[in-house]
C-alpha cells in the first residue's frame, strides 16, 4: 500500500459519490422543470404540487451533487498534481469553461427559483428553472469531454513534457465525447426516469389516485426514450473502442486472443456466437483484437510493463452496465405497452417499479467503472501512465487522513440524505394550497 | 498574455473573497445575532438565494487556474494538503448545512455545519495564502485569524444592510465588536504582508514590495472608515468599505503572489501555451458579462430587506 494506491481509491470512492447524485440532478431538474412548464400551460394545481414536490426531493439530492463536485475538482490538483501538471493546458481549458457557462448558471438561477417565487413574474420564474436544468447539462457536456480526451486525446502536442493544446474544437468535438455524452446523459435520465418511477409506484400502491398514474407514465416515457438513446450512443462507444481502446474492448469482452466472429461471453462458459464482432463493428466475421495480442503490440509500442486493466472489475462491470440497465429499461417498455390506452396500472407493476430506483442506478456506477478502471493503466491513453500522475509531494500518511476523513463524512452524509429523501416521498404532497399571493414573503421551499 | 490571465485569476479570486467573505460573516454570526428559530431563518435567509453563486466564484478561480496555469494549480493544492482538505470538509458541511436545514424537523446538525463550515474556510483561506507568503507558521496564524475577522467584521455589516428589527441591531453591534479585532489585525496581518518582514519572509520580491504595499496600506484605511460607517449608521457604504478592504487584501496577496505564485516557480513556467490562453481570453470575454449581469440581477431581485417571518 503507497500513496499511489490509497490516491486510486480517494478518487474512485469520492467520484463514484459524486456520481450518485449527479444523475439525479441530470435528469430530475428537466422533470421538475417540465411538470412546471404543465402547471403554468394548463394552471391545473396538481402540477404546482407536483413541481414543488418533486422540487424538494431535486434541491435535498442538488446540495449533494454540489458539495461532493468541489471536493473533485481540487483533487486532481492535491493527489494527482504530475498529471495536473501534464494535462492542465487541454484538460483545464473544458473544466473552466465549465465554470464559466455551466455552473454560474445552474447555481444563480436555481437560488433565483427557490427563493422566487412570489417575486418573479410566473414566465421568468419558470425560465429560471429550465436555465438551471440546461446549466447542469451542459456542466455534463463539458466534463465528459475533458474526461473523453484521457482515453482518445486529441488536439495536442506534446511540448517539454506537457500537453499543450493545439485545437480547442477537436478536443471538444472528439469523437469519444460525442458518443460518450449522449451515453451518460441518458443513463442520467433513465435514473432520473426510474427515481420518478419507484416514487410513484410507492405511492400508486397507497392511494389508486389518478394524478399518479399519470406521473409514472410521464416517468415511463422519459425513461423509455433514455434508454433508446443509451442503447444507440452505446453501441457507438463500443465501435468507437474497438479502434480507440482496444484493451478495454478486450478484457471487457474477455478475449484473450485476436479472434474472427468473435462470440459475446455472458458468463463464462456461456457464448454468443459472433456477437461482439457485430456489435463493435457491425460486421459478424470482423476480427476483435485479444488482449494478449493488444499487450504485445503496446510492449512494442511503449517498451516493457503491464498494459492489462483488472480483468475481473472490467469484465463483470460491463455485464452489471449492460444488464442492470436494459432490465429497467425493458421494465418502462413493458410499463409503457401495460397501461396503453388508460388500461389500469396493475397492482404488482407498482411494486416492480420500486426496483427502477436501485437498478439504474448500480448500472451507471458499472458503466464508470468499465469505463475508467477499463482505461487503467494509463491516465491519459498512451501519454501518461496512473503510476506517474501522483503527486510526488503528498506522503501516505496525508493521503490515508484525507481518504478517511472523505468516507467518513460520505458515509454519514448518504444516510442522512437517505433518512431525508424517504422521508420526504413518505410525507407526499403538500395540503393544496392557493397560488402564492404576491406579499407572502416566505419562500416555499426554502427555510 | 499570462499578466492578463494572473489579472483575471486575481480577479476571480477577489470576486469570491468579496462574495463568500459576506456569506462565511453571516454563517458565523448567524447563532450570535439571531434568538430562536424565525429569527435566525431571517438572517440565514439574506445569503440563501447567493451563497450558491458566490461559491461558484472559487470553482471558477481554481478552474481558471488549472487551466491557465496548470503548475501553480497542482503545486499549491499538493502543498497545502491537509489545509485544503479542511476547507473541503467546511465548504460540504457548509453547503449541505444551509440547502437542508428548511427539511428537516430539528436543524440543529444544520446550523453547527454552518457555524463549522463557515469557520473554517474563512480562517484557512488567510493561513494557506499568509504560509504561502510569508512561510511561516506564526504568519498562518495571524493571517487566519485577521481573515476570520474580515470575514465576520464583513458579514454583520451584510447583515445590517439587508435585514430590520432586532437582527440588524444586533449586526450592527457585533460589526463594532468585531472591529475590534479585525483593526489590529489588520495592521499586524498587512503590514507583514506589505514589507515583508514575516519570519523567513522570502527575498527578491523587489519593486513588488512597495506595490503590495500600497494595496495594502489602502486595505488599513478602508477599513478604518468601515469602522467609522458602521459607527454613523451609513450601513450602504460601510458594506462598499468592507468589500473594498477586502478586494485590497486580496491585491496585495496577489501583487506579492506575482513574482513568483509558488517557492521556486515562476508564472511563466506555470503558464499554459499561448493558443490554449488565446482561447481562454475570448470565452472568458464572451462568458463573463453574462454571468456578471445575471449574478447582479439576483441581488436586485432580492435587494428589499428581509424581515421576519413566523
Ligand atoms: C456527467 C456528469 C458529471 C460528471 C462526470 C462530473 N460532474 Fe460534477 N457535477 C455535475 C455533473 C458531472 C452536475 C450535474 O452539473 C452537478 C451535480 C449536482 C450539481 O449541482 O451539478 C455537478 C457539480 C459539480 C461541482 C459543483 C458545482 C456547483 O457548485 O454548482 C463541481 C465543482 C464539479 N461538479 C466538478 C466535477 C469534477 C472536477 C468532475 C470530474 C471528476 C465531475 N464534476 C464529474
Ligand atoms: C463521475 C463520474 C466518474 C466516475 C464514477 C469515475 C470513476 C473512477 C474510478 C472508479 C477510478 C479508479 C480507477 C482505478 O484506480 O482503477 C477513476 C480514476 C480516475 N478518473 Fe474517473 N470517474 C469519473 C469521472 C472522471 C472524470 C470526468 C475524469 C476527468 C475529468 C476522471 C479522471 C480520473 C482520473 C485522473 C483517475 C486517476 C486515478 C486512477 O486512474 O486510478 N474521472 N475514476
Ligand atoms: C442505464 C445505464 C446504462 C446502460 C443501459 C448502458 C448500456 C450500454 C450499451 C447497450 C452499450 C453498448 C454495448 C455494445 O454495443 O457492445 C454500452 C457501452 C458502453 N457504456 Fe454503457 N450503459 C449505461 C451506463 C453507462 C455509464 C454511466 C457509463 C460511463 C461512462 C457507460 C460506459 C460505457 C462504455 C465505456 C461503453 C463501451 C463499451 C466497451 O468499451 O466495450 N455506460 N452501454
Amino acid at each position: 500500500m503507497d500513496a499511489l494506491d490509497l490516491a486510486r481509491w480517494q478518487f474512485g470512492v469520492t467520484t463514484v459519490y459524486h456520481f450518485l447524485f449527479v444523475p439525479l440532478t441530470i435528469g430530475l431538474g428537466v422533470f421538475v422543470a417540465g411538470l412546471q412548464t404543465a402547471w403554468h400551460l394548463t394552471g391545473e394545481e396538481h402540477y404546482l404540487r407536483l413541481t414543488k414536490f418533486f422540487g424538494k426531493l431535486f434541491l435535498i439530492n442538488f446540495a449533494m451533487g454540489v458539495v461532493t463536485g468541489i471536493v473533485q475538482e481540487f483533487q486532481f490538483g492535491m493527489n494527482w498534481s504530475e498529471y495536473s501538471t501534464f494535462v492542465g493546458d487541454v484538460f483545464g481549458a473544458p473544466l473552466a469553461m465549465e465554470a464559466l457557462l455551466a455552473f454560474f448558471m445552474e447555481s444563480t438561477f436555481l437560488g433565483l427559483w427557490i427563493f422566487g417565487w412570489d417575486r418573479l413574474p410566473k414566465r421568468v420564474h419558470l425560465a429560471c428553472i429550465w436555465a438551471a436544468a440546461i446549466g447542469s447539462n451542459l456542466s455534463a457536456y463539458f466534463i465528459l469531454a475533458a474526461n473523453a480526451w484521457m482515453k482518445h486525446p486529441v488536439g495536442y502536442e506534446v511540448v517539454d513534457g506537457r500537453a499543450r493544446m493545439t485545437d480547442l474544437w477537436a478536443v471538444l468535438t472528439n469523437s469519444t465525447a460525442l458518443a460518450q455524452v449522449p451515453h451518460v446523459i441518458g443513463a442520467s435520465f433513465v435514473v432520473a426516469g426510474g427515481f420518478v418511477l419507484a416514487v410513484s409506484g410507492y405511492w400508486l400502491l397507497r392511494t389508486r389516485a389518478d394524478m399518479w398514474r399519470g406521473v409514472a407514465r410521464a416517468a415511463l416515457v422519459m425513461t423509455a426514450v433514455a434508454g433508446a438513446v443509451v442503447v444507440g450512443s452505446g453501441d457507438m462507444s463500443a465501435k468507437l473502442a474497438h479502434e480507440q481502446q482496444p484493451m478495454k474492448l478486450a478484457v471487457a469482452e474477455g478475449l484473450e486472443r485476436d479472434t474472427a466472429g468473435a462470440p459475446f461471453t455472458i458468463a463464462p462458459g456461456i457464448e454468443i456466437p459472433k456477437v461482439v464482432s457485430f456489435l463493435s463493428t457491425g460486421d459478424f466475421d470482423a476480427t476483435v483484437q485479444g488482449a494478449e495480442d493488444v499487450q504485445r503490440r503496446f510492449e512494442e509500442l511503449f517498451g516493457p510493463g503491464d498494459y492489462r486493466p483488472d480483468q475481473g472489475v472490467v469484465f463483470w462491470s460491463y455485464r452489471v452496465m449492460l444488464g442492470l440497465g436494459m432490465v429497467t429499461v425493458g421494465l418502462s417498455v413493458l410499463g409503457l405497452w401495460l397501461t396503453r390506452r388508460r388500461r389500469p396500472m396493475p397492482g404488482w407493476l407498482a411494486r416492480l417499479f420500486v426496483l427502477a430506483l436501485p437498478l439504474p442506478l448500480a448500472a451507471v456506477i458499472a458503466g464508470w467503472l468499465l469505463s475508467e478502471v477499463g482505461r487503467q493503466p494509463w491516465t491519459v491513453a498512451g501519454e501518461l501512465l496512473t503510476a506517474a500522475s501522483v503527486s510526488p509531494g503528498v506522503s501516505l500518511a496525508e493521503v490515508a487522513v484525507s481518504l478517511t476523513i472523505f468516507t467518513l463524512l460520505y458515509g454519514a452524509l448518504a444516510v442522512a440524505e437517505a433518512v431525508l429523501l424517504t422521508r420526504h416521498v413518505r410525507g407526499g404532497l403538500e395540503a393544496p394550497e392557493p397560488v402564492p399571493a404576491a406579499e407572502k414573503l416566505e419562500p416555499s421551499l426554502m427555510y | 498574455m499570462i499578466d492578463l490571465w494572473f489579472v483575471i485569476i486575481a480577479f476571480l479570486w477577489s470576486g469570491y473573497f468579496v462574495l463568500e467573505g459576506f456569506d462565511f460573516g453571516v454563517g458565523l454570526l448567524a447563532p450570535f445575532v439571531s434568538r430562536g428559530g424565525a429569527e435566525q431563518r431571517q438572517t440565514l435567509r439574506t445569503i440563501g438565494p447567493v451563497w450558491d453563486g458566490n461559491e461558484v466564484w472559487l470553482i471558477t478561480a481554481v478552474g481558471a487556474m488549472f487551466a491557465a496555469f496548470p503548475a501553480w494549480y497542482s503545486g499549491l493544492f499538493s502543498t497545502f494538503y491537509l489545509p485544503v482538505v479542511l476547507i473541503l470538509v467546511g465548504l460540504i458541511v457548509r453547503g449541505v448545512g444551509l440547502e437542508w436545514r428548511g427539511k428537516v424537523s430539528d436543524p440543529f446538525w444544520c446550523d453547527l455545519g454552518i457555524l463549522i463550515g463557515s469557520a473554517l474556510p474563512a480562517f484557512l483561506w488567510g493561513a494557506v495564502f499568509a504560509d504561502l507568503l510569508l512561510d511561516s507558521a506564526l504568519a498562518a496564524v495571524v493571517g487566519g485569524t485577521f481573515t476570520l475577522a474580515l470575514c465576520a467584521l464583513h458579514g454583520a455589516v451584510f447583515l445590517a444592510l439587508r435585514t430590520d428589527g432586532r437582527v440588524r441591531h444586533r449586526a450592527r453591534v457585533a460589526a463594532l465588536a468585531m472591529s475590534a479585532a479585525a483593526l489590529p489585525l489588520a495592521v499586524i496581518a498587512l503590514s507583514s504582508l506589505g514589507s515583508g518582514l514575516g519570519a523567513g519572509g522570502r527575498q527578491g520580491a523587489g519593486l513588488v514590495l512597495e506595490l503590495g504595499s500600497l494595496p495594502a496600506l489602502a486595505a488599513m484605511g478602508t477599513l478604518a472608515a468601515a469602522v467609522a460607517l458602521v459607527w454613523r449608521r451609513r450601513e450602504g457604504w460601510a458594506f462598499t468599505a468592507t468589500a473594498a478592504a477586502t478586494v485590497l487584501t486580496s491585491v496585495a496577496v496577489f501583487a506579492r503572489l506575482r513574482v513568483a505564485p509558488l517557492p521556486g516557480l515562476t508564472l511563466a513556467e506555470a503558464a499554459s501555451g499561448p493558443y490554449t490562453l488565446t482561447m481562454l481570453t475570448w470565452i472568458g470575454l464572451i462568458t463573463l458579462p453574462f454571468v456578471l449581469v445575471y449574478q447582479g440581477w439576483t441581488y436586485w431581485v432580492f435587494r428589499k430587506r428581509v424581515s421576519l417571518v413566523h
